[in-house]
Protein backbone atom coordinates (compact mmCIF):
# COMPACT_ATOMS: atom_id res chain seq x y z
CA UNK A 1 0.00 0.00 0.00
CA UNK A 2 1.29 3.57 -0.74
CA UNK A 3 0.04 6.97 0.77
CA UNK A 4 2.92 9.32 -1.25
CA UNK A 5 1.00 10.45 -4.32
CA UNK A 6 -2.17 11.52 -4.92
CA UNK A 7 -1.01 12.80 -8.62
CA UNK A 8 0.94 11.06 -11.18
CA UNK A 9 4.29 12.45 -11.87
CA UNK A 10 5.27 12.80 -15.56
CA UNK A 11 8.64 12.28 -17.29
CA UNK A 12 8.60 16.09 -17.71
CA UNK A 13 8.24 16.87 -14.38
CA UNK A 14 11.55 15.16 -13.85
CA UNK A 15 13.60 16.82 -16.52
CA UNK A 16 12.21 20.11 -15.08
CA UNK A 17 13.25 19.18 -11.19
CA UNK A 18 16.39 17.92 -12.73
CA UNK A 19 17.45 21.35 -13.50
CA UNK A 20 18.47 22.22 -10.30
CA UNK A 21 21.13 19.46 -10.16
CA UNK A 22 23.91 20.99 -11.35
CA UNK A 23 27.40 19.24 -12.45
CA UNK A 24 29.29 19.21 -8.96
CA UNK A 25 32.41 21.14 -10.29
CA UNK A 26 30.35 23.27 -12.96
CA UNK A 27 27.65 24.79 -11.28
CA UNK A 28 26.45 26.58 -14.24
CA UNK A 29 25.24 23.10 -16.30
CA UNK A 30 22.73 20.83 -15.12
CA UNK A 31 22.80 17.01 -15.40
CA UNK A 32 19.88 17.42 -18.19
CA UNK A 33 21.90 20.25 -19.92
CA UNK A 34 25.40 18.00 -19.99
CA UNK A 35 23.34 15.18 -21.40
CA UNK A 36 24.11 12.73 -18.85
CA UNK A 37 20.67 11.64 -18.09
CA UNK A 38 19.88 9.14 -20.86
CA UNK A 39 16.84 7.38 -19.46
CA UNK A 40 13.77 8.42 -17.75
CA UNK A 41 10.77 5.79 -16.87
CA UNK A 42 8.02 6.39 -14.28
CA UNK A 43 5.44 3.25 -14.03
CA UNK A 44 1.89 3.26 -13.24
CA UNK A 45 2.97 2.99 -9.36
CA UNK A 46 4.57 6.33 -9.79
CA UNK A 47 8.15 4.40 -9.54
CA UNK A 48 11.23 6.37 -10.89
CA UNK A 49 13.68 4.96 -12.80
CA UNK A 50 16.21 7.29 -14.00
CA UNK A 51 19.02 5.50 -16.24
CA UNK A 52 22.36 8.23 -16.23
CA UNK A 53 26.26 7.85 -18.17
CA UNK A 54 29.41 9.18 -17.04
CA UNK A 55 31.46 11.64 -19.34
CA UNK A 56 34.49 10.26 -18.29
CA UNK A 57 34.84 6.68 -17.29
CA UNK A 58 37.00 7.84 -14.41
CA UNK A 59 34.71 10.62 -13.03
CA UNK A 60 35.00 11.25 -9.52
CA UNK A 61 31.83 13.01 -9.50
CA UNK A 62 29.91 10.29 -10.60
CA UNK A 63 28.48 8.80 -7.20
CA UNK A 64 27.81 12.12 -5.73
CA UNK A 65 25.56 13.00 -9.10
CA UNK A 66 23.73 9.52 -8.81
CA UNK A 67 23.18 10.61 -5.41
CA UNK A 68 21.91 14.24 -6.14
CA UNK A 69 19.68 12.61 -8.85
CA UNK A 70 17.80 10.31 -6.11
CA UNK A 71 17.53 13.23 -3.57
CA UNK A 72 15.92 15.61 -5.75
CA UNK A 73 13.38 13.39 -7.42
CA UNK A 74 12.63 12.18 -3.79
CA UNK A 75 11.14 15.69 -3.34
CA UNK A 76 8.43 14.83 -6.31
CA UNK A 77 6.76 12.39 -3.39
CA UNK A 78 7.48 9.67 -5.88
CA UNK A 79 6.60 5.95 -4.64
CA UNK A 80 10.26 4.45 -5.33
CA UNK A 81 13.29 6.15 -7.00
CA UNK A 82 16.20 4.02 -8.81
CA UNK A 83 18.91 5.45 -9.93
CA UNK A 84 21.46 3.19 -12.45
CA UNK A 85 24.54 4.16 -14.72
CA UNK A 86 25.88 2.50 -17.59
CA UNK A 87 27.12 3.04 -20.77
CA UNK A 88 24.53 1.84 -22.86
CA UNK A 89 24.16 5.28 -24.51
CA UNK A 90 28.02 6.51 -24.50
CA UNK A 91 28.18 10.30 -23.45
CA UNK A 92 29.93 12.56 -26.32
CA UNK A 93 29.99 16.15 -26.16
CA UNK A 94 27.50 16.61 -29.13
CA UNK A 95 24.53 15.48 -26.05
CA UNK A 96 25.05 18.89 -24.48
CA UNK A 97 22.09 21.22 -25.12
CA UNK A 98 22.48 24.39 -26.09
CA UNK A 99 21.25 26.06 -23.06
CA UNK A 100 24.03 23.53 -21.82
CA UNK A 101 26.60 25.48 -23.72
CA UNK A 102 25.49 28.65 -22.71
CA UNK A 103 26.29 27.62 -19.27
CA UNK A 104 29.61 26.54 -19.54
CA UNK A 105 30.45 29.86 -21.61
CA UNK A 106 29.60 31.58 -18.41
CA UNK A 107 31.88 29.51 -16.36
CA UNK A 108 34.55 30.75 -18.57
CA UNK A 109 34.91 27.53 -20.45
CA UNK A 110 35.49 27.32 -24.25
CA UNK A 111 32.53 24.65 -25.17
CA UNK A 112 33.49 22.02 -27.07
CA UNK A 113 32.62 22.17 -31.12
CA UNK A 114 30.28 19.76 -32.91
CA UNK A 115 31.57 16.58 -34.04
CA UNK A 116 29.96 14.24 -36.38
CA UNK A 117 31.10 11.34 -34.17
CA UNK A 118 34.52 10.95 -34.49
CA UNK A 119 36.97 13.55 -32.94
CA UNK A 120 39.85 14.77 -34.64
CA UNK A 121 42.57 15.21 -32.26
CA UNK A 122 43.88 18.32 -34.28
CA UNK A 123 40.56 20.58 -33.57
CA UNK A 124 41.97 21.45 -30.31
CA UNK A 125 44.65 23.07 -31.69
CA UNK A 126 42.55 26.08 -33.03
CA UNK A 127 40.46 26.80 -30.13
CA UNK A 128 38.05 30.03 -30.79
CA UNK A 129 39.15 31.67 -27.26
CA UNK A 130 36.00 32.91 -24.68
CA UNK A 131 37.53 36.05 -23.99
CA UNK A 132 38.03 37.54 -26.97
CA UNK A 133 36.69 34.94 -29.76
CA UNK A 134 40.31 34.88 -30.96
CA UNK A 135 41.14 31.17 -33.36
CA UNK A 136 44.95 32.41 -32.74
CA UNK A 137 45.17 30.12 -29.53
CA UNK A 138 48.13 27.63 -28.70
CA UNK A 139 47.08 24.20 -26.76
CA UNK A 140 48.90 24.11 -23.59
CA UNK A 141 48.01 20.41 -22.37
CA UNK A 142 44.89 18.31 -23.22
CA UNK A 143 44.68 17.69 -19.36
CA UNK A 144 43.28 20.39 -16.90
CA UNK A 145 42.06 20.76 -13.59
CA UNK A 146 39.40 18.04 -14.14
CA UNK A 147 39.25 15.29 -16.74
CA UNK A 148 37.01 17.43 -18.84
CA UNK A 149 38.89 20.09 -19.84
CA UNK A 150 41.87 20.88 -21.44
CA UNK A 151 44.16 24.04 -21.18
CA UNK A 152 44.43 26.90 -23.87
CA UNK A 153 46.51 30.32 -24.15
CA UNK A 154 44.97 32.99 -26.34
CA UNK A 155 47.70 34.80 -28.39
CA UNK A 156 45.82 37.40 -29.03
CA UNK A 157 44.23 38.83 -25.72
CA UNK A 158 46.85 36.82 -23.64
CA UNK A 159 44.90 35.07 -21.92
CA UNK A 160 44.71 31.73 -20.34
CA UNK A 161 41.49 29.69 -20.54
CA UNK A 162 40.09 26.71 -20.61
CA UNK A 163 38.05 23.96 -22.86
CA UNK A 164 35.23 21.38 -22.03
CA UNK A 165 36.77 19.27 -24.40
CA UNK A 166 35.26 17.32 -27.39
CA UNK A 167 34.73 13.88 -26.93
CA UNK A 168 32.87 11.13 -28.80
CA UNK B 1 24.84 -14.92 -24.62
CA UNK B 2 25.37 -18.23 -22.67
CA UNK B 3 28.79 -19.32 -22.42
CA UNK B 4 30.01 -22.78 -21.71
CA UNK B 5 32.77 -23.37 -19.08
CA UNK B 6 35.83 -23.05 -21.36
CA UNK B 7 34.07 -20.19 -22.86
CA UNK B 8 33.58 -18.54 -19.88
CA UNK B 9 37.10 -19.29 -17.90
CA UNK B 10 38.56 -18.00 -21.77
CA UNK B 11 36.37 -14.40 -21.37
CA UNK B 12 37.27 -13.95 -17.76
CA UNK B 13 41.13 -14.37 -18.35
CA UNK B 14 40.91 -12.07 -21.48
CA UNK B 15 39.11 -9.14 -19.08
CA UNK B 16 41.55 -9.76 -15.89
CA UNK B 17 44.35 -8.91 -18.97
CA UNK B 18 42.96 -6.00 -20.34
CA UNK B 19 41.97 -4.44 -16.87
CA UNK B 20 44.71 -5.32 -14.72
CA UNK B 21 46.83 -3.25 -17.29
CA UNK B 22 44.63 -0.28 -16.93
CA UNK B 23 45.06 -0.93 -13.41
CA UNK B 24 48.50 -1.25 -12.54
CA UNK B 25 49.78 1.31 -15.05
CA UNK B 26 47.47 4.08 -13.68
CA UNK B 27 48.63 3.36 -10.23
CA UNK B 28 52.24 3.77 -11.21
CA UNK B 29 51.07 6.76 -13.25
CA UNK B 30 49.56 8.50 -10.22
CA UNK B 31 52.95 7.91 -8.36
CA UNK B 32 53.47 11.13 -10.39
CA UNK B 33 51.74 13.74 -8.62
CA UNK B 34 53.15 15.91 -6.89
CA UNK B 35 55.98 14.91 -9.01
CA UNK B 36 56.18 15.98 -12.67
CA UNK B 37 58.42 17.69 -14.02
CA UNK B 38 56.06 20.48 -15.35
CA UNK B 39 52.71 21.03 -13.43
CA UNK B 40 51.30 20.31 -16.30
CA UNK B 41 52.81 17.33 -16.60
CA UNK B 42 51.47 16.33 -13.13
CA UNK B 43 48.27 17.13 -14.32
CA UNK B 44 48.41 15.16 -17.53
CA UNK B 45 49.75 11.97 -15.76
CA UNK B 46 47.48 12.25 -12.72
CA UNK B 47 44.09 12.41 -15.03
CA UNK B 48 45.67 9.72 -17.27
CA UNK B 49 45.35 7.67 -13.78
CA UNK B 50 42.26 8.40 -13.21
CA UNK B 51 40.56 7.64 -16.97
CA UNK B 52 42.93 3.94 -16.76
CA UNK B 53 41.78 3.02 -13.15
CA UNK B 54 37.99 3.82 -14.02
CA UNK B 55 38.29 2.29 -17.17
CA UNK B 56 39.72 -0.52 -14.97
CA UNK B 57 36.61 -0.26 -12.80
CA UNK B 58 33.91 -1.05 -15.10
CA UNK B 59 35.82 -3.86 -16.78
CA UNK B 60 36.26 -5.17 -13.08
CA UNK B 61 32.00 -4.95 -12.84
CA UNK B 62 31.45 -6.95 -16.23
CA UNK B 63 33.46 -9.93 -14.32
CA UNK B 64 31.43 -8.91 -11.28
CA UNK B 65 28.62 -9.68 -13.46
CA UNK B 66 29.95 -13.19 -14.79
CA UNK B 67 30.60 -14.35 -11.17
CA UNK B 68 33.84 -12.88 -9.75
CA UNK B 69 34.10 -10.52 -6.70
CA UNK B 70 33.28 -6.98 -6.62
CA UNK B 71 35.37 -4.21 -8.03
CA UNK B 72 37.10 -3.39 -5.16
CA UNK B 73 38.18 -6.70 -3.55
CA UNK B 74 39.35 -7.67 -7.15
CA UNK B 75 41.62 -4.67 -7.09
CA UNK B 76 42.86 -4.24 -3.55
CA UNK B 77 42.79 -7.96 -2.34
CA UNK B 78 44.11 -10.61 -4.69
CA UNK B 79 48.21 -11.47 -4.48
CA UNK B 80 50.81 -10.68 -7.72
CA UNK B 81 49.81 -14.53 -8.77
CA UNK B 82 46.61 -13.60 -9.49
CA UNK B 83 47.54 -10.60 -11.87
CA UNK B 84 47.51 -11.11 -15.24
CA UNK B 85 49.11 -7.58 -16.49
CA UNK B 86 52.32 -7.78 -18.62
CA UNK B 87 55.71 -6.98 -16.69
CA UNK B 88 55.74 -3.51 -18.64
CA UNK B 89 52.99 -1.67 -16.31
CA UNK B 90 54.58 -2.96 -13.10
CA UNK B 91 58.09 -1.49 -13.20
CA UNK B 92 58.85 1.53 -10.79
CA UNK B 93 58.02 4.68 -12.63
CA UNK B 94 62.20 5.47 -12.94
CA UNK B 95 63.10 8.98 -14.60
CA UNK B 96 60.46 10.58 -16.55
CA UNK B 97 61.70 9.63 -19.99
CA UNK B 98 61.13 5.83 -18.76
CA UNK B 99 57.63 6.87 -17.90
CA UNK B 100 56.86 9.02 -20.47
CA UNK B 101 58.64 5.94 -23.05
CA UNK B 102 56.46 3.14 -21.00
CA UNK B 103 53.01 5.44 -21.61
CA UNK B 104 53.62 6.09 -25.41
CA UNK B 105 54.16 1.90 -26.31
CA UNK B 106 51.17 1.00 -23.58
CA UNK B 107 48.83 3.80 -24.70
CA UNK B 108 48.95 2.95 -28.55
CA UNK B 109 48.32 -0.85 -27.81
CA UNK B 110 45.41 -0.28 -25.56
CA UNK B 111 43.66 2.10 -28.28
CA UNK B 112 44.11 -0.20 -30.83
CA UNK B 113 42.79 -3.15 -28.57
CA UNK B 114 39.86 -1.22 -27.43
CA UNK B 115 39.39 0.24 -31.59
CA UNK B 116 39.48 -3.82 -32.22
CA UNK B 117 37.10 -4.49 -29.53
CA UNK B 118 34.36 -2.25 -30.86
CA UNK B 119 32.50 -4.26 -32.26
CA UNK B 120 33.30 -7.55 -30.14
CA UNK B 121 30.53 -10.25 -29.68
CA UNK B 122 30.81 -9.81 -26.02
CA UNK B 123 28.80 -6.49 -25.88
CA UNK B 124 29.42 -5.33 -22.42
CA UNK B 125 33.14 -4.91 -23.29
CA UNK B 126 31.73 -3.56 -26.68
CA UNK B 127 30.36 -0.46 -24.94
CA UNK B 128 32.73 0.13 -23.01
CA UNK B 129 35.32 0.07 -25.73
CA UNK B 130 33.63 2.08 -27.83
CA UNK B 131 33.64 4.56 -24.81
CA UNK B 132 37.24 4.44 -24.16
CA UNK B 133 38.71 5.09 -27.42
CA UNK B 134 37.54 8.88 -27.50
CA UNK B 135 39.23 8.76 -24.09
CA UNK B 136 42.52 7.44 -24.87
CA UNK B 137 42.79 9.42 -27.95
CA UNK B 138 43.97 11.82 -25.34
CA UNK B 139 46.29 9.19 -24.10
CA UNK B 140 48.09 9.14 -27.20
CA UNK B 141 47.71 12.81 -27.98
CA UNK B 142 49.95 13.36 -24.81
CA UNK B 143 52.52 10.38 -25.50
CA UNK B 144 53.17 11.65 -28.77
CA UNK B 145 53.39 15.04 -28.31
CA UNK B 146 56.22 14.62 -25.92
CA UNK B 147 58.17 11.78 -27.25
CA UNK B 148 58.44 13.77 -30.56
CA UNK B 149 59.17 16.85 -28.70
CA UNK B 150 61.85 15.27 -26.66
CA UNK B 151 63.03 12.65 -28.93
CA UNK B 152 64.16 16.25 -31.47
CA UNK B 153 65.12 19.09 -28.48
CA UNK B 154 69.05 18.54 -27.73
CA UNK B 155 71.39 15.72 -27.66
CA UNK B 156 70.53 15.06 -24.22
CA UNK B 157 66.95 14.99 -24.45
CA UNK B 158 67.25 12.48 -27.35
CA UNK B 159 70.13 10.11 -25.98
CA UNK B 160 67.74 9.55 -22.80
CA UNK B 161 64.37 8.87 -25.24
CA UNK B 162 66.18 6.33 -27.37
CA UNK B 163 67.87 4.46 -24.19
CA UNK B 164 64.33 5.04 -22.56
CA UNK B 165 62.76 2.64 -25.90
CA UNK B 166 65.55 0.19 -26.13
CA UNK B 167 64.82 -0.25 -22.34
CA UNK B 168 61.09 -0.54 -22.61
CA UNK B 169 60.85 -2.14 -25.84
CA UNK B 170 60.97 -5.46 -24.87
CA UNK B 171 58.61 -5.40 -21.68
CA UNK B 172 55.97 -3.74 -23.96
CA UNK B 173 56.27 -6.84 -26.81
CA UNK B 174 55.09 -8.43 -23.41
CA UNK B 175 51.67 -6.86 -24.18
CA UNK B 176 51.19 -9.33 -26.62
CA UNK B 177 52.23 -12.42 -24.78
CA UNK B 178 49.59 -14.90 -26.66
CA UNK B 179 46.72 -16.46 -24.63
CA UNK B 180 46.46 -19.85 -24.43
CA UNK B 181 42.15 -19.20 -25.25
CA UNK B 182 42.84 -16.69 -28.76
CA UNK B 183 41.42 -19.25 -30.50
CA UNK B 184 38.53 -20.22 -27.95
CA UNK B 185 38.46 -16.19 -28.57
CA UNK B 186 38.74 -15.36 -32.00
CA UNK B 187 36.25 -18.35 -32.87
CA UNK B 188 33.67 -16.87 -30.04
CA UNK B 189 33.71 -13.24 -32.35
CA UNK B 190 35.17 -11.47 -28.65
CA UNK B 191 38.73 -10.48 -29.86
CA UNK B 192 40.83 -11.09 -33.02
CA UNK B 193 44.49 -11.93 -31.34
CA UNK B 194 47.02 -10.61 -30.19
CA UNK B 195 49.27 -11.53 -33.21
CA UNK B 196 46.70 -8.90 -34.73
CA UNK B 197 47.15 -6.49 -32.14
CA UNK B 198 50.91 -6.42 -32.43
CA UNK B 199 51.31 -5.90 -35.94
CA UNK B 200 48.85 -2.98 -35.92
CA UNK B 201 50.81 -1.64 -32.99
CA UNK B 202 54.05 -1.72 -34.77
CA UNK B 203 52.32 0.29 -37.66
CA UNK B 204 50.79 2.88 -35.49
CA UNK B 205 54.31 3.43 -33.43
CA UNK B 206 56.41 3.43 -36.11
CA UNK B 207 55.88 6.91 -38.29
CA UNK B 208 55.85 8.90 -34.55
CA UNK B 209 58.80 7.52 -33.39
CA UNK B 210 60.61 8.08 -37.26
CA UNK B 211 59.26 11.80 -36.53
CA UNK B 212 61.07 11.78 -33.26
CA UNK B 213 64.35 10.43 -34.35
CA UNK B 214 64.35 7.73 -32.35
CA UNK B 215 65.27 3.45 -33.99
CA UNK B 216 63.40 0.88 -32.75
CA UNK B 217 65.29 -1.66 -31.71
CA UNK B 218 66.53 -4.29 -34.68
CA UNK B 219 63.58 -7.00 -35.26
CA UNK B 220 66.49 -9.81 -34.77
CA UNK B 221 67.30 -8.16 -31.10
CA UNK B 222 63.66 -8.81 -29.93
CA UNK B 223 63.26 -10.67 -26.45
CA UNK B 224 59.48 -10.13 -25.42
CA UNK B 225 59.27 -10.35 -21.75
CA UNK B 226 56.55 -13.08 -21.25
CA UNK B 227 55.43 -14.41 -18.03
CA UNK B 228 52.86 -11.38 -16.88
CA UNK B 229 49.69 -13.12 -18.76
CA UNK B 230 50.26 -16.11 -16.61
CA UNK B 231 50.93 -14.72 -12.94
CA UNK B 232 54.85 -14.94 -13.22
CA UNK B 233 55.91 -11.29 -12.01
CA UNK B 234 58.99 -9.02 -11.09
CA UNK B 235 60.00 -8.68 -7.57
CA UNK B 236 58.38 -4.95 -8.11
CA UNK B 237 54.51 -6.11 -8.00
CA UNK B 238 54.01 -7.30 -4.79
CA UNK B 239 54.85 -4.10 -2.96
CA UNK B 240 53.31 -1.89 -4.95
CA UNK B 241 49.78 -3.91 -4.62
CA UNK B 242 50.24 -3.61 -0.63
CA UNK B 243 51.02 -0.47 -1.24
CA UNK B 244 47.74 -0.01 -3.33
CA UNK B 245 45.32 -2.19 -1.29
CA UNK B 246 46.87 -0.78 2.23
CA UNK B 247 43.53 1.49 2.68
CA UNK B 248 40.62 -0.77 1.39
CA UNK B 249 42.65 -3.35 3.83
CA UNK B 250 41.95 -1.20 6.77
CA UNK B 251 38.12 -1.59 7.07
CA UNK B 252 36.78 -3.60 3.58
CA UNK B 253 33.58 -3.22 4.88
CA UNK B 254 33.72 0.58 4.64
CA UNK B 255 31.17 2.52 3.08
CA UNK B 256 32.95 5.20 0.69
Amino acid sequence: MRFSTLINITKEDILEALQDVKDPEIPTISVVDLGIITGVDVNEDNFVKVTMTPTFSGCPALKIMENMVKERIELLNPAGVEVTTNFDTPWSTNMISPKGIEGLKKHGLAPPEKHNGLVQIEILEKVKCPHCGSRNTTLKTPFGPTLCRSMHYCNECLNAFEQFKPVD
Amino acid sequence: MNYNETQLIAIKDFLYKIADDQLIIGHRNSEWTGLGPLVEEDIAFSSIAQDKIGQAQHIYEILHSLGEADADTIAFTRSAADFKSCHLVEYPIGEYDFSLMRNFLFNHAEKIRFEMLADTSLEQLGKLARKYRGEIKYHTMHADTWVKQLGRANEESHARMQTALNETFNLALGIFEESEYAGELKKMGIFEGEVILQQKWIEAITPILEAATLVIPDKNTWQPVYGGRKGYHTEYLEPMLVEMGEVFRLDPKAEW
